[in-house]
């Protein structure tokens, strides 16, 4: 054997132990932190962890449902949100925009997926914060008192004031996806569709965005797990009170990354609370790792289909 | 007027109105950071680390803080670099363009990139239980490498995707290996895509909270030692304004305004680079 084979033989091996160690690592990830988490699998039965709303790890009590309804109800105002905004702005950037407004706003989203996510809780803090106590708040609890609204924590930490912070922070993910998905529709299709008369809208309404859904759809779930991980902005904004879960838009949240990040110093503390946190951190992991497989695997199937 | 045209001119109107939104909400979170952040700032800041009662509204700066971050960038950089680099090569040089198992990879690396940075945290906390380490700089370039490892392997993939199949088979022509090809044709013709993946995930590595909470703790001195504890800038931030009061409150704003600047000056100078290091791009 040569030294340049030898060398290539050797490279070639090291890329397949960095590859295998890739793919390696996302069961390593949830094998380590069941791992973790099974003591209190174990002793306590799943429904009582996901169902019940009392979370007092002192008198061993760990209802985690508290933190999945503020984490389900902070991805839903995101989304509500950040959904058609996200999708208009797509189709606009891919169908109707002139170069340069293209060309300012398509740095414009990728900048938006670089900040920090501590900088997106400052400005929520600054910003956001007192307009929903200042405006939103006292306007809605004015005049329109009933469930979604109704409230009594005027501080402006809350589901609103989080899931208008993650919908800006999920705009990225679902206008890149969108917009590649919708550029990707056939040429052809739009001429057939323009040639029988139909003004610009309806081909993309009739034609475009019927071909696209599917993508627009993994865009969308993509959107989902981007918003139920985020940490530290939605620690920063959403109150995090352990008063029962939000029963209106203007009440605090404690979503389950804000639960994990806020226990991690006294955790080890008390017996069987570092299991809970990581059984949190483990649901986390398989609801975000069911949305990325549905995503992806939606977007791949529709790019191999040579949409 | 025709009701077709109507529809039209509507969504054409909720489609600009969208694009401002986005647009407008970087305007706003860069205008609300730099205005409140911009007179809190000061020299002593930069350059001194907390003296004691800092968090209380005494003497000292964040020099702690923005050494660990840049210290634990560069190195989750490296460690990811040394990751994804061959990742990279080895998704386009070695594996057939439709093969089963690049279309494995490049799946699996999508799915890593989705999963949220606490989880990626609580991860490397296990980790650091069951090798019983404590928080240190180490383990938070772990950590952050980890993080920022999609991300980088999957840009650098992207890249390497543009080279044209012929140049590859040209160099094979001439008896080349496919390392020395790898080496010595391709990465020299994508240079400068490989240096803006690179700082893009820097960028990320910096920006990153939720995963250093566990494995980096925090520390008032600057980074000296790979086992101790390490002091980052988005920490320091969720610090400053966690405390009572206001002056210390207001340097968290100034510290947020830093870090907001640094990232956009790496990811601006990012997307600026694409286009140096041409001298040995064929055209």
């Amino acid at each position: 054997m040569t030294a340049r084979t030898f060398k290539e033989v050797c490279a070639h091996s090291l890329m397949r132990t960095v590859a295998g160690f890739v793919i390696s690592l996302a069961f390593l990830m949830a094998f380590g932190l069941y791992l973790r988490a099974r003591p209190i699998l174990v002793t306590k039965p799943l429904e009582e962890l996901l169902f019940h709303t009392v979370w007092n790890p002192s008198q061993g009590q760990f209802g985690l449902a508290n933190f999945i309804i503020s984490t389900i109800w902070v991805t839903a105002i995101a989304l509500i949100i950040a959904v058609p905004l996200s999708v208009f702005t797509a189709i606009y950037l891919s169908e109707y925009a002139p170069a340069k407004i293209r060309n300012i706003a398509r740095p414009v989203v990728d900048l938006l997926a670089g900040i920090s996510p501590v900088v997106y809780g400052v400005w929520g803090i600054l910003a956001i914060v007192p307009i929903v106590r200042d405006y939103l708040m006292p306007f809605f609890s004015e005049h329109l008192p009933f469930f979604p609204f109704a409230s009594d924590n005027y501080t402006g930490f809350c589901t609103l004031t989080a899931g208008i912070v993650l919908a800006v922070m999920t705009f990225p993910i679902i206008i890149s996806v969108t917009e590649e998905v919708v550029s990707r529709v056939p040429f052809e299709l739009r001429e057939a569709s323009l040639a029988l008369g139909a003004t610009k809208w309806q081909t993309i309404k009739l034609t475009v965005l019927k071909k696209a859904r599917p993508g627009i759809i993994a865009a969308i779930i993509l959107g989902v797990s981007r918003a139920f991980g985020e940490t530290m902005a939605v620690l920063m904004v959403a109150g995090c009170a352990i008063q029962g879960f939000p029963r209106s838009i203007f009440d605090p949240a404690y979503p389950l990354p804000a639960l994990i990040a806020n226990t991690y110093g006294e955790m080890m503390s008390v017996p069987l609370y570092d299991a809970a946190v990581l059984l949190a951190a483990f649901i986390l992991l398989l609801v975000t790792m069911l949305c990325n497989i549905a995503g992806w695997g939606i977007l791949l199937r529709t790019e191999r289909r040579g949409m | 007027m025709d009701l077709r045209k109507i529809e039209e001119s509507v969504f054409k109107f909720l489609m600009l109105t969208s694009v401002v939104c986005v647009v407008g909400s970087l305007l706003f979170i860069l205008g609300t950071v730099f205005i409140k952040g911009w007179h809190a700032l000061s020299l002593d800041m930069l350059v001194k680390t907390p003296q004691g009662g800092y968090y209380l509204g005494k003497e000292g700066g964040i020099l702690n803080a923005i050494t660990g971050s840049i210290v634990l960038g560069i190195g989750a950089t490296l460690f990811a670099l040394v990751l994804s680099l061959p990742l990279a090569v080895y998704l386009n040089l070695y594996l057939r363009k439709n093969s089963r198992r690049a279309f494995i990879m490049r799946f699996f690396l999508d799915v890593l990139w989705g999963i949220p940075s606490i989880v990626y945290g609580a991860f490397g906390f296990t980790v650091m239980i069951f090798f019983k380490l404590q928080a240190s700089l180490l383990a938070a370039i772990i950590t952050v490498g980890l993080l920022i490892l999609p991300i980088m392997a999957r840009s650098m993939d992207e890249v390497l995707k543009t080279i044209p199949f012929e140049l590859t088979e040209a160099s094979f022509a001439m008896g080349a290996t496919r390392l020395e090809t790898a080496m010595q044709v391709v990465l020299k013709q994508v240079l400068g895509g490989l240096v803006t993946a690179v700082l893009i995930s820097f960028g990320r590595g910096i920006g990153d909270a939720a995963s250093v909470l566990f494995t980096a703790s925090f520390t008032d001195s600057l980074p000296y030692s790979l086992f101790k504890p390490v002091a980052t800038l988005p920490l320091a931030i969720f610090f400053q304004l966690g405390t009572p009061f206001p002056e210390v409150q207001e340097r968290g704003y100034a510290a947020a305004l830093v870090l907001a600047i640094l990232i956009l000056a790496v990811s601006i100078a990012g997307r600026l680079i694409s286009g140096k290091f041409t001298r040995h791009v064929l055209r």
